[in-house]
């Protein structure tokens, strides 16, 4: 069975599944599959994993624990693969975000383009994890030697321009 | 009119619940809705500034009236990947 193209769970994740999903999808729209074979039209797939660090402002982490608002994070990932769709319409994504605890060195969050051409897979990729860090409601409770936070990041708006344009800079840089 | 209230991260440690079932007058907004939590917990002030806010799984704005049975969600910031 082809992985989904979007998808938010407890199972690990790994390289060759992101993979296999956007290998597999087709179409015009960046979050379309049909699970079809490729039609050969695409040159480069950029796959990119984040993993668990063991530090973090100069805390020892020991572990996470990733929480989301599971259906609208869902939404949140086709929202990005729609502005992805917009901004780069030949680049398809593939992209999987792990919830539940991690252990330093795991796989929180998996993602694959791919495009006729490698900048635009590049370019969509980093756009994709950029939008996940502004717009996707997760959350990571760290714990680390000696206590616990939750990270708190951007406040999240999908609609303000100004934070879409800086991941789109950062894409592109 | 009554709505389920549902809150992620460090707001469900300030309450204690990842969701609550809330009464609310007719017309009201999820910013009335936030009021009141605030009012329980005052603790959750603090995020008034950088709080986000949905309605049945939909970034809404605190203006945006409810209706009877709507799942109200307030997201703080968030810190996926």
């Amino acid at each position: 069975m082809t992985p989904p193209l979007l998808a938010i769970g407890r199972d690990p994740l790994a390289l060759d599944g992101i993979a296999a999903a956007v290998a597999a999808s087709t179409g015009t729209d960046a979050s379309t599959s049909s699970g079809q074979a490729p039609d050969g039209r695409d040159g480069a797939v950029v796959t990119f994993l984040g993993l668990v660090r063991n530090h973090n402002l100069g805390r020892s982490v020991r572990y996470l624990e990733y929480e989301a608002y599971e259906p609208m994070a869902l939404k949140a990932f086709e929202r990005i693969a729609s502005e992805i769709g917009a901004r780069w319409p030949s680049a398809r994504l593939a992209l999987h975000h792990r919830i539940g605890k991690l252990l330093v060195g795991e796989a929180s969050i998996a993602i694959a383009t791919r495009s006729p051409h490698r900048g635009d897979a590049y370019a969509a990729c980093r756009y994709a994890i950029e939008r996940v860090k502004q717009i996707a409601p997760i959350w990571k409770h760290e714990f680390f030697d000696g206590g616990e936070v939750w990270i708190e990041g951007a406040t999240a708006n999908p609609d303000d321009q100004q934070a879409r344009a800086e991941a789109e800079r950062i894409a592109c840089a | 009119m009554r709505v389920t209230v549902r809150l992620f991260a460090r707001l469900r440690d300030i309450t204690g619940a990842s969701e609550l079932a809330r009464d609310v007058a007719p017309g009201a907004t999820i910013g009335d809705v936030w009021r009141q939590l605030a009012g329980e917990f005052p603790e959750l002030a603090s995020y008034e500034r950088s709080l986000s806010s949905a309605i049945n799984a939909d970034y809404a704005r605190m203006d945006q009236v409810i209706g009877d049975g709507d799942e109200i969600a307030f997201l703080p910031p968030v810190s996926g990947g």
